[in-house]
């Protein structure tokens, strides 16, 4: 056992070094309102925060992550660009169902961050170099992967709208996307929706119901993908390779699907941008689908840096999170991209070298 | 000493004097009908204790009841990590009811769990928050739900009354227990055409931490073999 002052004293050797990068430090409350958590995260976080009850101020939690309390800081009063750094506690809970987890993971950690708020088309470059240089001693797994590839060859398939929408919004659901593609590959047939005598109740309206059933007839009038569609979208969320090799199989794919041209572009021109800080992208995996089962804001470039241990969580992880800017700026957006490390498990780490 | 937890009243508690009977073990209440203490006879070295069907997996979880009567269900939603606490010695063969999740019966255009999700999404769409299912499982509704990969719905905590709240308009659907699915009915609701989330019956549990000779001893008796 590493005690919590070692990792703590990591912790603050990680916010000098995020300090050292530019970023402001900042302090966001450990008591979050609920809501806003809720309504991004879903019921997931639920499961997985430690909810209180304020009297005056409603559902709290317990702060979850650093990165909605940062951008709705920013958002708030911020000037661009902008570098801002943390360390803190979050809080965690672990239900695992049926059994009790055999290596029960802290309840309350550590996470050291850094947020880039910029215009620069370099940030995801600059933010990966400074992870990666930090953690560079340790010998983790480099993963890297990028949202907006898979949402433009989502987005670019020949479908009607309400169909392409459905998968847009599923993408992060990998079970129930691939049972939709499944399904407009295939020949609809009408559905039939029986009469019931039932009055109407609840919230949902009637009309809310006949706009669906109607989209639903149209439906049944689309013809079926062509599967070779699903079989390019296959070979895509597949594609795995070394960083310093993925370019021309990206482009080789941007063949048969032009609409992720721009996409591969500025992923090659991320690359070359770490290459040229001096990273061996030899030692990085470019993993196409690497942001699907991360948390659902990121929706561009995603990273990760991960321990030779079973069982254990990404030592360090993060993204491009553009759109959640625009959910929480109420009108106002800008570019986004942060991540975080865990002092706990690199103490742990360098405690066992 | 086993200390055997049974639910303190009505239909539940008479079946599961009936059970043991049927093996051999008298069990009934002393003293008045309002007095929650209880007799065993036909067996050593066990006593009775009278509880809230609710509160007997939480007993049997802090040791202070060796065996105990409830529902599969209550047990996996009160108990995280269930399996390392209690094990199930018999299902009994009563008590039997689903928990599944309903919607409005003039819903026409939802009829399984798929359509259920792109109501959600397309309600949250409109609406601006999430669709709210009542429930008072929220750990095994969240569980089962995230288990199908179903996102834009939000749970509201309803202890009582949970079929009445859709016409209230404090959720759009929700998830409880039936049997037979009349109350459901009388509400004008639904219940989807899927797999239930759950099914239960009343069960002997007994706890990890009583495992042993004496209980092995009483199990023996009741012709149970582990």
């Amino acid at each position: 056992m590493i005690p919590k002052r070692d990792k703590q004293s990591v912790g603050q050797r990680l916010l000098a070094a995020f300090r050292d990068a530019g970023g402001v430090e900042v302090a966001p409350d450990l008591l979050l309102p609920a809501e806003s958590l809720l309504d991004l995260y879903g019921e997931d976080i639920r499961a997985r925060a430690y909810v209180t009850a304020d009297p005056i101020r409603g559902e709290m939690m317990l702060r979850p992550d650093f990165t909605v309390p940062v951008v709705q800081a920013h958002m708030q009063n911020g000037a661009e660009p902008a570098r801002y750094c943390y360390l803190g506690e979050v809080f965690r809970k672990q239900d695992m169902g049926d059994t009790h987890p055999e290596n029960p993971r802290d309840n309350e950690y550590l996470q050291a961050g850094f947020e880039l708020f910029s215009r620069d088309p370099d940030a995801d470059a600059e933010l990966f170099a400074l992870f990666h240089d930090l953690l560079a001693p340790l010998n983790l797994r480099a993963e890297i992967g990028d949202m907006g590839l898979l949402l433009d060859a989502v987005a670019a398939l020949p479908l009607p709208d309400a169909r392409r929408d459905a998968l847009m919004h599923h993408i992060w659901r990998p079970g129930r996307f691939r049972r939709l593609l499944a399904r407009f590959g295939q020949p609809t047939t009408p559905r039939d929706f029986p009469e019931s005598d039932a009055p109407w109740a609840g919230l949902r309206s009637e009309d809310e119901m006949i706009r669906r059933i109607a989209r639903l007839n149209a439906d049944a009038a689309v013809a079926p993908l062509a599967p070779i569609w699903s079989e390019r979208l296959d070979r895509l969320f597949a594609l795995q390779a070394p960083a310093d090799q993925v370019t021309p199989l990206l482009r080789d794919l941007a063949q048969d699907m032009p609409a992720i041209a721009p996409a591969v572009d500025r992923i090659a021109a991320r690359l070359q941008a770490i290459a040229d800080r001096g990273i061996d992208l030899s030692a990085i995996t470019f993993d196409a689908s690497h942001g699907r089962t991360t948390l659902e804001y990121y929706d561009g470039f995603t990273f990760s840096f991960a321990a030779d241990r079973a069982g254990w969580p990404d030592v360090a992880s993060g993204g491009r999170y553009d759109a959640l800017t625009r959910v929480l700026g109420k009108g106002r957006e800008i570019p986004a991209v942060g991540g975080i490390i865990r002092p706990g498990l690199v103490a742990e780490l360098e405690g066992a070298a | 000493m086993i200390r055997l937890g049974v639910p303190s009243k009505g239909r539940l508690m008479e079946q599961t004097f009936d059970w043991f009977a049927d093996r051999g073990v008298t069990l009934s209440r002393s003293g008045s009908d309002r007095e929650y203490a209880g007799r065993v006879e036909g067996a050593e070295g066990v006593s009775l204790v009278l509880l809230s069907a609710g509160e007997i997996p939480r007993e049997l979880a802090a040791g202070r009841i060796e065996l105990g009567v409830t529902g599969t269900d209550l047990v996996r939603e009160k108990l995280a990590g269930w399996r390392d606490l209690v094990s199930e010695v018999a299902p009994m063969g009563f008590g039997h009811a689903d928990l599944i999740i309903a919607v409005p019966d003039c819903w026409r255009d939802c009829r399984d769990l798929d359509d259920f999700a792109a109501i959600a999404r397309d309600f949250r769409a409109q609406h601006g928050f999430r669709l709210r299912i009542a429930t008072k499982y929220h750990r095994l509704v969240r569980a089962w739900l995230a288990e199908h990969e179903v996102a834009d719905y939000q749970l509201v905590d309803s202890q009582g009354a949970t079929e009445g709240t859709v016409a209230n308009q404090t959720a759009e659907a929700i998830a409880d227990i039936t049997s037979s699915g009349a109350t459901l009915r009388a509400n004008n609701l639904r219940i989807l055409d899927e797999e239930p989330v759950l099914r239960s019956q009343a069960t002997l549990f007994a706890a990890r931490t009583a495992m042993g000779s004496e209980l092995d001893g009483f199990l023996r008796l009741l012709k149970i073999t582990g």
